[in-house]
């Protein structure tokens, strides 16, 4: 679980990296990163620093060409809807949207007369890959469930890029998706953000310069998992108890590397502290670098969460599943957290007892950042249709929310909560090309993703098998190629 | 939907003493199931319980109070062939549920119906979305068999249940593999013995004498499924394992079997239709999550139905069917969106199911003679942004609330300051 950081060579890496990894601009990630849990002290490149990004993404988008979307119903994931809209994409990114726009030599146009054109969507909750299928004990790979802090794994390392449920997400539009460990530890992980392509490697997939994600998790699950072999936590005050021991922990860990760098960079002679893996993990938390992704259900718990990170000072980024997110939206907006639910699940466990079909829509009208989440093979596939439902239950509930706006449920609002909101999530000049063209209206059952594109290149067309992955386990099963 | 909706609110007034009342539904786009196909601008009068007529020209009568659908869809109740709906209020809570029991010594005859639960919250849940008639079954707890299952229906009247004893459940999937002692062929010698026991029920049971598989209480309730008067519900996935089943059932007339699952089904269809196998599948079932569903399509649905089965839907597995089976309509409508007919995948979540479970015949669509379970609809039923505006299980309206609506009317309006648990 530690291991002593004292290799030269990391030091070398420390302009570039620091621990803000949530910028694929290494000037950036510089100027974010000064001061924090080492900085850019410049000369000085004997001190030791953390290295924040040892697995590096070697994601290449595909190569593309241009692609005018011509004619459809473009939303744009930011509130705006365009009728008969096209969508220029250059060099992987778009180029412009709007009306009447020109097309360039050599583009290929697509008429997407009577279909709508969105963002690709994001899953800010999933577990393909650690948790794949088919789903046999050897693939179990999510849940580190052996003591209640493992702030130390990553979600990475358990990702089986080989998952056939990546392939079914993306026929359902889904660009980008954030996998994060299981909910049975207080501090189940690191998460990690990822871009719904073939690869060999999980370092191929990773999205260039989003920030790591923690995962925490209140309530049941990790209370009754060590609860039920007679230790600690075994009860919700256990929970809040191991919490904050940690983040004791973590204070001190923070500031025994502070004190380091400073002597360090006054010229003394001084040793760096032991690295602890966990730690690191949470001391990027409490530097702002590290951007928590918390399971809660319940208002009350998510309340006492809030508190605790005042009482820490760091900042809860969103709350998973919030099953009672409908009650205490007021809370969530003081205290700028996001809440990410289901449309309509429930019943499952006491603290999912209070579910109702209009959480997403209530929670947003009513003022906080809300978005749709699947955490589910399956429903990743039909977010759409997630939001759908959210959405006529809140209509009916009388709440006014247009379907441009909802749209950004999909995708604007978890890229802002996963912090690439600046590179996708919407379709704004210069953004990523991470496009959906879809049959007809996206909130309709009848509708599928007709092409995916990510980063400008075509990635799923659902009438051209040759542009339908297919994973390696798939190959030479009965069901190769099925959808 | 104004008009419609304080046209049911007087009804609800009139309602007061039950039974003995007319409605009519008015200025519908009637879904029969029935030859007569989706009649326009149509009526449906239910009288004392039963639908008395329908059509284009029905007339309405001057006692009935009516149900103005304003143009929208009005259909049968949706009939959920494959739910635990009554038997487990809180999953994870063992407290609060009745669906298995591992530690009991019997299995066949383990009855649902001394389990269903008419007050749990979520018959409300599902009833304001359509679901007006349910099968209920059994988990399994320590062998291939999961017990007795029932039908009901969910208006929460103390009499929901309707029908008990109605299947048997066994598992002879990958899971049945497991409770039978670790293999496939361990689960059918199982089921082979079992029915062997329950073909010998009683005399083989005389004096001390115990079965090769089950004991006395459990071979007297397998034979009905022995001499083919309930159907065994089969949980199978794998294309190996339906034919395995095909052939069981050739074996062992006159024992009728109905498929609960068949991920794989679609690679059998053709063997199942020519046994006259009905199957139930979830039609959003479609990833490899086990070695037994390696072939799981979005297309099992429709090509099973091309090939002439008789398909129902589920929304287990991919959905819970103790709280969500309301999504019925959504699994249907995605059927379509992936080729089935409209009229096939509405016919998938009402009468084919009530058929399966032999009640076809007052069940699951609009005709003269059937209960008088009617839904009204806001638009397209298969359509995710739809939902009903009005539901009458056997003739009487319900009211369109359940827990789920109180917890959304006391939290909609977060300006008001009166305390929260003052707001009822």
């Amino acid at each position: 679980m530690t291991l002593k950081a004292s290799l030269p060579a990391l030091a070398a890496m420390t302009a570039a990296i620091a621990l803000a990894a949530c910028s694929s601009d290494p000037d950036d990630a510089a100027s974010n990163g000064s001061g924090s849990s080492g900085g850019n002290s410049g000369s000085q490149d004997d001190i030791v620093r953390v290295n924040t990004d040892p697995y590096p993404s070697t994601y290449e988008p595909q190569p593309s060409g241009i692609t005018l979307i011509r004619g459809g119903t473009v939303l744009d994931g930011i509130g705006g809807e365009i009728e008969n809209g096209d969508v220029l994409i250059e060099n992987g990114r778009i180029a412009a949207i709007g009306t009447g726009l020109e097309a360039p030599e050599d583009a290929t146009i697509i008429d997407a007369a009577g279909r709508y054109v969105t963002p690709g969507v994001i899953d800010i909750h999933s577990h393909l890959g650690d948790y794949p299928s088919p789903g046999v004990s050897a693939h179990s790979d999510g849940n580190e469930a052996t003591q209640p802090v493992t702030a130390e794994v990553w979600a990475e390392h358990s990702v089986w890029p080989q998952d056939p449920g990546f392939e079914h997400a993306l026929a359902g539009g889904v660009t980008t998706l954030h996998v994060l460990p299981g909910s049975a530890n207080l501090f189940g992980g690191r998460g990690i953000t990822l871009r719904n392509v073939s690869a060999r490697t999980v370092q191929g997939m990773k999205f260039p310069g989003a920030p790591y994600t923690l995962k925490m998790a209140c309530g049941e699950n990790p209370s009754r998992v060590y609860g039920s072999r007679g230790q600690s936590p075994a009860t919700d005050m256990g929970n809040m108890a191991g919490y904050r021991a940690a983040w004791i922990r973590a204070s001190d860990y923070r500031d025994s590397w502070h004190e380091y760098w400073e002597a360090a960079e006054d010229g003394e002679d001084v040793d760096p502290p032991t690295q602890d893996l966990e730690l690191d993990t949470l001391m990027g938390v409490l530097e702002g670098d590290i951007l928590v992704q918390q399971h809660c259900y319940r208002a009350d718990q998510m309340a006492q969460i809030m508190d605790m990170s005042e009482e820490f000072g760091y900042q809860v980024t969103t709350f998973h599943h919030a099953v009672e997110a409908y009650k205490i939206p007021d809370l969530l907006a003081e205290h700028d957290v996001c809440a990410a639910v289901w449309a309509d699940w429930g019943g499952f466990k006491m603290e999912a007892y209070d579910s109702v079909r209009e959480n997403l829509a209530m929670t947003h009208a009513n003022g906080a950042c809300a978005m749709i989440h699947s955490d589910d093979a399956n429903g990743i596939q039909r977010l759409n249709q997630e939001v759908a439902k959210a959405l006529a239950d809140g209509r009916r509930a009388g709440l006014d929310i247009s379907d441009a706006e909802a749209w950004a449920w999909l995708s604007s609002a978890p890229a802002q909560a996963l912090g690439i909101g600046d590179e996708t999530g919407s379709l704004q000049e210069g953004y990523r090309a991470d496009v959906v063209l879809w049959s007809g209206n996206p909130y309709s059952t009848y509708t599928r993703a007709d092409q995916v594109w990510i980063d400008g290149a075509l990635s799923y067309d659902r009438r051209d098998t040759d542009i339908q992955p297919v994973s390696d386990f798939m190959l030479g099963q009965p069901g190769e190629g099925e959808q | 939907m104004k008009q419609l909706i304080s046209a049911l609110t007087v009804g609800l007034t009139l309602a007061a003493p039950a039974a003995a009342q007319t409605y009519a539904v008015t200025n519908g786009r009637v879904v029969t199931n029935t030859e007569a196909g989706i009649i326009d601008n149509a009526t449906v009068v239910v009288r004392d319980g039963d639908i008395v007529a329908v059509g284009a020209g029905a007339d309405v009568p001057d006692d009935a109070t009516v149900i103005d659908a304003a143009g929208g869809w009005v259909t049968p109740g949706l009939f959920a062939g494959y739910t635990q709906l009554g038997l487990i209020e809180v999953g994870l809570e063992d407290s609060t549920t009745d669906d298995s029991a591992g530690d009991s010594p019997f299995s066949v005859a383990l009855d649902v119906a001394d389990g269903f639960n008419p007050a749990g919250t979520y018959l409300a849940t599902n009833r304001i979305e359509g679901i007006t008639r349910a099968a209920i079954y059994p988990s399994t707890g320590h062998n291939i068999f999961a017990g007795q299952g029932a039908l009901i229906e969910t208006s929460g009247n103390p009499d929901s249940l309707f029908q008990s004893a109605s299947f048997v459940f066994v598992d002879l999937s990958e899971r049945g593999a497991r409770r039978a002692g670790g293999s496939r062929p361990a689960a059918w010698a199982f089921l082979e013995a079992a029915l062997s026991d329950a073909r010998g029920y009683p005399g083989r049971f005389s004096g001390d004498h115990e079965g090769d598989a089950l004991n006395r209480y459990d071979a007297a309730a397998l034979l009905p499924v022995a001499r083919g008067r309930v159907p065994l519900v089969m949980a199978v996935n794998r294309a190996a394992d339906l034919r395995r089943a095909i052939r069981f059932q050739e074996d062992n007339a006159p024992l009728q079997i109905v498929i609960a699952g068949a991920s794989e089904g679609w690679m059998v269809a053709d063997e199942l239709a020519e046994a006259d196998i009905p199957v139930i599948i979830d039609p959003l079932e479609d990833l490899p999550s086990s070695f037994d569903s390696l072939a799981a399509s979005l297309q099992n649905a429709a090509r099973l139905q091309d090939a002439g089965v008789d398909v129902a839907y589920a929304t287990a597995p991919t959905a819970d069917g103790y709280f969500n089976a309301r999504l019925l309509p959504q699994h249907a409508g995605n059927a379509v969106a992936n080729g089935v007919p409209w009229n096939d995948a509405f016919r998938a979540i009402t009468l084919t199911p009530a058929e399966i479970y032999g009640v076809g015949d007052r069940y699951g669509a609009l005709a003269p003679g059937y209960a008088g379970d009617v839904v009204v609809w806001d638009g397209d039923p298969l359509e995710v942004m739809s939902a009903p505006v009005a539901v009458l299980i056997d003739g009487e309206p319900s009211a369109m609330e359940s827990r789920q609506t109180r917890l959304r009317d006391r939290y909609i309006n977060i300006t008001d300051d009166t305390p929260y648990a003052y707001r009822r």
